[in-house]
């Protein structure tokens, strides 16, 4: 709809408490409504009110201020955790040395693989086990049993069958990737409500069009979430694989510094696994918030 | 068109059986409905009209039952929820399913027709439900349907809502000309709506009445309200009661 903008009466929220005489005088037709009606209008009284750009570093912001100030008072011992600017200088050091950027570079393209093949295997075994019964015999249970097997344990295995190279690690990574992602698109594949079925079949779509047209896109909420964990897994993932039979990543760094006792290097290397982290999964929200413009939720 | 053609039976429903596990829903249902005759089903919750509904709209997958039933190929449903879907906007739900080379057009001109030109790229959650309910009626009428379901359509709209949407059913249907099946529990609504009012009571056909209502303004008021005490009857509702009530 293309409205023209209206002006519309909305007192600041929460209302200003001055006099209702006070009020008047700017001009609000304020005559005859009490204070306590003033003070609903703005906002949903259940509702969470307008959300802040960057309200999301808050929490960070805050984490790093407590652990600067610790560090600096020596309420934090730097023998316990290094301060935070150690993290910086180290990173620098590392940045320079170039170590920083090339362990960076080949973790990311072994996560991004994961990241890839297990949201492509994700996709389709969710619409092949959600949308056949017989799939769902099939691939379900075992996707169940592949969950309840610790990926650690698993890794042995993994050795044997497929060796020490990198398709080993890149598979570890996929299966991490790939649980997430078949669990939340199966159950919101499961759970589309049967009035759009039935109105697909009144309009007399053929199968395909189903799919695309009811199925995908009332999936597309759960899948997206199921790509959150997903991405951090693919990110977690890369700790355990990198500890086999590798001499770059940045779960090959933490762990060299972990042999040397380098708190430092360690630290550098959690700090990054903390802003990539944060940072995939807000790029992930911010696709929600692109692709689910249709949805009047609570936190809109 | 010709006389003849006007007479042309489009549904034909033969001794329709349906059962859910033990409780018999409809016994032996026998219903013509001829090409473009608006038929309103009227009945007390429970009496089996949306099971036959259900059956005609080939919904009805869960029932177990028998009988013969025939219907046009080009049939749609209006059901008492909108049910847009919600990530569609609405031209996308018009068209949705629609099988047409100017298809955005015709459904441009659809949402034009029940009062919502110019609001093609609106999502559903902006609408009242009024005006989810035109956007129902657009997919439906859209598709030139010969045959027209619809399920108390109005049922969760408010009182003036309703009587708009009446006037508005009205005139389309006077268009399109599909033969229409609406299924309601509110006389009134069938009264002013259909051409022929039928109601089933568990499972029965048990009244199947020509409403013809005359031109005169007097006649038609009497001949509505003589109708009404007659349906209400039909529906176990005492007559003096409506006398009272009138």
């Amino acid at each position: 709809m293309n409205a023209q903008p209206v002006a519309i009466f909305r007192p600041d929220f929460p209302a200003h408490r001055a006099p209702l005489k006070a009020s008047a005088s700017k001009g609000y037709p304020t005559a005859g409504i009490s204070d306590l009606e003033l003070l609903k209008r703005g906002t949903h009284r259940l509702g969470l009110g307008e959300s802040r750009s960057y309200g999301w570093l808050l929490g960070p912001l805050l984490l790093i201020i407590y652990w600067s100030i610790g560090s600096a008072t020596g309420f934090i011992d730097s023998r316990i955790l290094p301060a935070p600017w150690v993290a910086v200088t180290t990173g620098a050091e590392l940045i320079e040395e170039g170590r920083l950027q090339s362990n960076l570079a080949i973790s990311a393209l072994r996560a991004g693989q994961g990241l890839f093949f297990g949201v492509l295997a994700g996709v389709s075994v969710a619409l092949l086990s959600g949308l056949s019964l017989v799939g769902g015999y099939i691939f379900d249970s075992l996707i169940q049993i592949k969950r309840a097997v610790p990926s650690l344990a698993l890794i042995p295995f993994f050795i044997l069958w497929f060796g020490i190279g990198e398709f080993m690690k890149v598979t570890v990574i996929t299966l991490g990737v790939f649980i997430p992602i078949y669990i939340h698109t199966h159950n919101a594949l499961r759970g589309i409500d049967i009035k759009y079925v039935e109105l697909a079949e009144t309009v007399r779509i053929s199968y395909w069009q189903f799919i695309r047209h009811i199925v995908l896109p009332g999936a597309l909420p759960g899948f997206l979430l199921g790509l959150r964990f997903g991405a951090m897994g693919a990110w977690v993932g890369l700790v355990v694989v990198e500890q086999f039979n590798t001499t770059n990543g940045i779960g090959y760094m933490i762990n060299l510094a972990r042999n040397y006792a380098q708190s430092d290097v360690m630290l550098v290397g959690l700090v990054l696994y903390a802003v990539l982290g944060l940072a995939s999964d807000r790029f992930i929200r911010f696709l929600e918030t692109r692709t689910l413009v249709w949805r009047r939720t609570l936190a809109k | 068109m010709s006389g003849r053609e006007s007479d042309r039976i489009v549904v034909r429903v033969r001794n329709l059986e349906r059962r859910f596990t033990v409780k018999g829903v409809l016994q032996g249902v026998d219903l013509d409905i001829r090409k473009g005759e608006f038929v309103a089903l009227l009945g007390r919750s429970g009496s089996g009209k949306s099971t036959l509904l259900r059956a005609l709209a080939d919904l009805d997958h869960e029932a177990i039952g028998s009988g013969k039933i025939h219907v046009p190929e080009k049939l749609s449903v209006v059901f008492q929820d909108a049910r847009l879907l919600p990530w569609k906007r609405l031209i996308d739900n018009v068209i949705f399913g629609l099988d047409r080379p100017n298809a955005r057009e015709l459904a441009s001109r659809a949402l034009a027709d029940v009062g919502l030109a110019g609001r093609e790229r609106s999502w559903p959650y902006e609408l009242s439900g009024g005006e989810q309910q035109r956007v129902a009626l657009a997919r439906s009428l859209v598709r030139e349907p010969e045959l027209l379901l619809a399920d108390e359509p109005f049922g969760a709209l408010d009182a003036l809502t309703r009587i708009k949407m009446h006037e508005l059913v009205k005139r389309l249907v006077a268009v399109h000309n599909p033969a229409v099946l609406l299924v309601t529990h509110d006389v009134d609504e069938a009264i002013v709506l259909a051409d022929r009012v039928i109601v089933l009571d568990q499972g029965v056909i048990v009244a199947d009445i020509a409403t013809l209502l005359p031109e005169d303004p007097r006649l038609r008021i009497q001949r509505s309200s003589e109708l009404r005490r007659l349906l209400l009857g039909h529906l176990g509702v005492e007559t003096d009661e409506v006398a009272e009530a009138l």
